[in-house]
């Protein structure tokens, strides 16, 4: 099992930003930018898994993406490994792609559809090795059972399989090059509840078969809460907490976290009648127009008149705890309140 | 109570509904019944393909035919038989009597139509309204649902409006003709957690307020345990477990439902190590099903399972299974 104290950290992100520029007029000038990410830092340990949730279009999957350099930051570092990532140069990059992969949403969308099942799972096999073609037949079985798929399936095409199993064919071609690093991102959103645990579970048998370090994006906090070792929650842009699963389940700090945790409803009736339930009012602000202060402001249950203000630090308040919020700054004034009520439900 | 009444709001029997397509049949819902009584919130949980929608859309005839049949069956709603009444008074009924909200609003709105003449549209056509008194029903509507600023906004657009803002001016459309049931399809699934959390919280006022009786149609366990009074689990096309909503969490009785009930991971208490995996797919549909849809995943499933396909049998009180096998006696049911 992973431990945060002795573990080493493979991946560390110091104050990455990833703004998309938004252009207009005639010229399509830039005239803005969607701060899609804005300034998170956070360390992924070896052997891992960091759970990160949040709301659609809180920046998870910029991020997420960012992080492999799929995207251009905007400004930050990255490093996988203690090498960086954010600013090197083709050939590195080129050289470190194996090491870091990616498991997407939509299986269906992510898989050739003209490619079968051995092409797929063979491409970067062909790209980044010099395997001869039976090593590489070998190898792409050697990958299928791994993820239970039939070898028998390798000539079909992802169209003849179900969600779960192409989902499946995501990850075996993940696998290919033997990463230390994936990120997963939402990768049982568009599975039906009784695939999801399959997915899950088979993510997990893998992480302890090769001892790899996943990132996994979701918006489901309980599949989060089963799958992750540690967890950080974003909001608009930013990561507002990050802590060991158990606490910041059990005790959230940050407002935002709370009200979050408190929304998702539990499959039990009992609960239901006893849950003192948080609900926020209004929607998430846009990216492109974040409120002065702290971006949740505007939403929050506790704001204060320095909310409003001054946008909180994100600070290690307890140790391998983070915060961005002012209530957790030495001195705490009187807290004002939004209107959100909290309700017997 | 007179003659002919029925204490139900809605009574469907043995609804079948095919579709005939290129590459075959779809038995989509097989010999679906359900009642709905006046004020009652009924959820229906299934996963995806299951027959949910289907289900409600062949009761208010909202399918493409062809390629959908209805097969056979009837449905009962204030004295007549919605399966068979002709397609005008049909009309009538539909987005009236029976109010709908289906899972993205985007789709059921109409983007070049301001929500304003959305709202008034069916209050003028179904309700004989004038332009004002429809116009101040409106703003009632979107107050009702807690869209601020109500009588400005009747002017926007479908776009102007946040996804959550979208649903609750659905639900106000919905609501428009005091509908007698409304029919909730996923009305939740496209939103975010917090958002889900005000719009279920609206649902629970307005049933207070209103008393119409709900089916409210989802794959999500949490969200059902909130609000449904009685739930419906489907499968395959099929109903296999009916019961009261604390009585299915505590006490379920289909093997499918107890094994969905702990697949699903956890929020809060105790947190599992290993999650419990359904093996397997759903069925295809492609014939009318002979032996049980749950076979192929079934744990408990023994001989009689692919010969015959389990009705429902009473398993308690206001509780049933389509099951064979019988968990409180451990052995196989004696019917
Ligand atoms: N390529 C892009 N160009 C412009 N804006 C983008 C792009 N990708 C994402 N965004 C915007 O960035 C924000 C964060 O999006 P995303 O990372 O997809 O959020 P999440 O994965 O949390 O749902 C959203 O407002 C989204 O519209
Ligand atoms: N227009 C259609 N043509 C053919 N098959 C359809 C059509 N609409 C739905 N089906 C099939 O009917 C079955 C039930 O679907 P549906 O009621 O939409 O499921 P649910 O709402 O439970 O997800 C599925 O197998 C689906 O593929
Ligand atoms: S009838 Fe048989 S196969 Fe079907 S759920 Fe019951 S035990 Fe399982
Ligand atoms: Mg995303
Ligand atoms: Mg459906």
């Amino acid at each position: 099992m992973f431990d945060a104290k002795t573990a080493k950290k493979l991946v560390e992100v110091r104050d990455l930003k990833m703004h998309f520029p938004i252009r207009s007029g005639l010229l399509r000038r830039v005239t803005g930018a969607v701060k899609a990410v804005d300034g998170v830092s956070f360390d992924i340990f070896e052997g891992e898994t960091l759970g990160l949730v949040g709301e659609s279009g809180c920046g998870k999957s910029t991020c997420g993406r960012a992080v492999l350099r799929l995207y251009e930051p905007t400004s930050g570092s990255i490093k996988l490994d203690g090498e960086e990532i954010a600013t090197a140069p083709f050939d590195k990059l080129r050289r470190l792609r194996p090491k870091m992969q990616m498991v997407f949403q939509d299986p269906q969308a992510s898989l050739n559809p003209r490619m079968t099942v051995a092409g797929i799972i063979g491409e970067p096999l062909m790209e980044h090795t010099k395997l001869s073609e039976k090593e590489r037949l070998d190898r792409i079985y050697q990958l299928m059972d791994a993820v239970g798929l039939n070898r028998d399936f390798a000539n079909r095409y992802p169209h003849e399989f179900s969600g779960g199993q192409r989902q499946r064919i995501g990850i075996a071609r993940a696998l290919a090059l033997n990463p230390k690093f994936i990120v997963c991102d939402e990768p049982i959103a568009a599975l039906d509840v009784s695939i999801q645990a399959q997915v899950v579970n088979l993510l997990e048998e893998l992480q302890d078969e090769f001892g790899l370090t996943y990132l996994f994006i979701s918006h489901d906090l309980s599949m989060v809460r089963h799958i992750a070792d540690r967890v950080a929650v974003m909001y608009l842009g930013k990561v507002v907490e990050l802590g060991a699963r158990d606490v910041l389940y059990d005790a959230p700090l940050h407002p935002y976290t709370e009200a979050l945790l408190s929304a998702v409803p539990e499959p039990d009736p009992v609960s239901h009648d006893e849950a003192n339930r948080i609900i926020l009012q209004g929607d998430v602000p846009s990216p492109a127009n974040p409120p002065q202060g702290c971006n949740f402001c505007t939403r929050c249950p506790k704001v204060m008149a320095i909310c409003r203000q001054i946008d909180p630090e994100f600070r290690e308040v307890k140790p391998g705890r983070f915060v961005a919020c002012h209530l957790y700054n030495e001195t705490r004034p009187e807290t004002a309140g939004n209107a959100a009520q909290p309700t017997e439900a | 109570m007179p003659d002919g009444a029925t204490p139900f709001v809605l009574d469907v029997k043995d609804l079948k509904t095919v579709f005939r397509t290129r590459g075959g049949e779809v038995h989509a819902v097989n010999n679906v019944s359900f009642t709905l009584k006046p004020g009652e919130l009924l959820g229906v949980v299934g996963e995806s393909g299951s027959g949910k929608s289907v289900t409600m859309m062949s009761l208010i005839r909202l399918l493409p035919m062809p390629p959908a049949e209805i097969r056979g069956g009837s449905v009962m709603f204030e004295g007549q038989d919605l399966a068979r009444v002709p397609e005008d008074t049909m009309r009538a009924i539909r987005g009236a009597r029976i109010g709908m909200v289906f899972q993205d609003p985007m789709t059921s709105l109409n983007p070049v139509f301001t929500v304003g003449y959305q709202i008034t549209e069916p209050l003028r056509t179904h309700m004989g309204l004038n332009k004002a008194q429809a116009a101040d029903r409106a703003v009632e509507l979107l107050e009702l649902v807690g869209i601020p600023d109500a009588r400005r906004r009747l002017d926007d657009y479908p776009h102007q409006f946040s996804g959550g803002m979208r649903q609750r001016v659905m639900i106000a459309i919905a609501l428009a003709c005091d509908p007698k049931v409304l029919i909730a399809d996923e009305p939740t699934t496209a939103l975010d957690v917090t958002i889900q959390a005000q719009i279920l919280e609206l649902i629970k006022e307005l049933r207070q307020k209103l008393g119409m009786a709900i089916v409210w149609i989802t794959h999500d366990l949490g969200v059902i345990a909130g609000i449904a009074d009685r739930v419906m689990v489907m499968y395959g096309g099929q109903v296999v477990e009916q019961a009261p909503v604390r009585e299915l969490f505590a006490n379920p009785q289909h093997p499918y439902t107890r094994m969905l009930l702990e697949t699903v991971p956890h929020i809060r208490g105790e947190r599992q190590q290993k999650l419990r995996v359904i093996q397997g797919q759903p069925p295809i549909l492609s014939k009318a099903p002979e032996s049980c849809p749950f076979r192929a995943r079934c744990p408990q499933a023994f001989d009689r399972c692919a010969r015959e396909n389990p009705a429902r049998h009473d398993v308690g009180p206001s509780h049933d299974a389509a099951c064979f096998w019988d968990f409180k006696a451990g052995a196989p049911r004696n019917v």
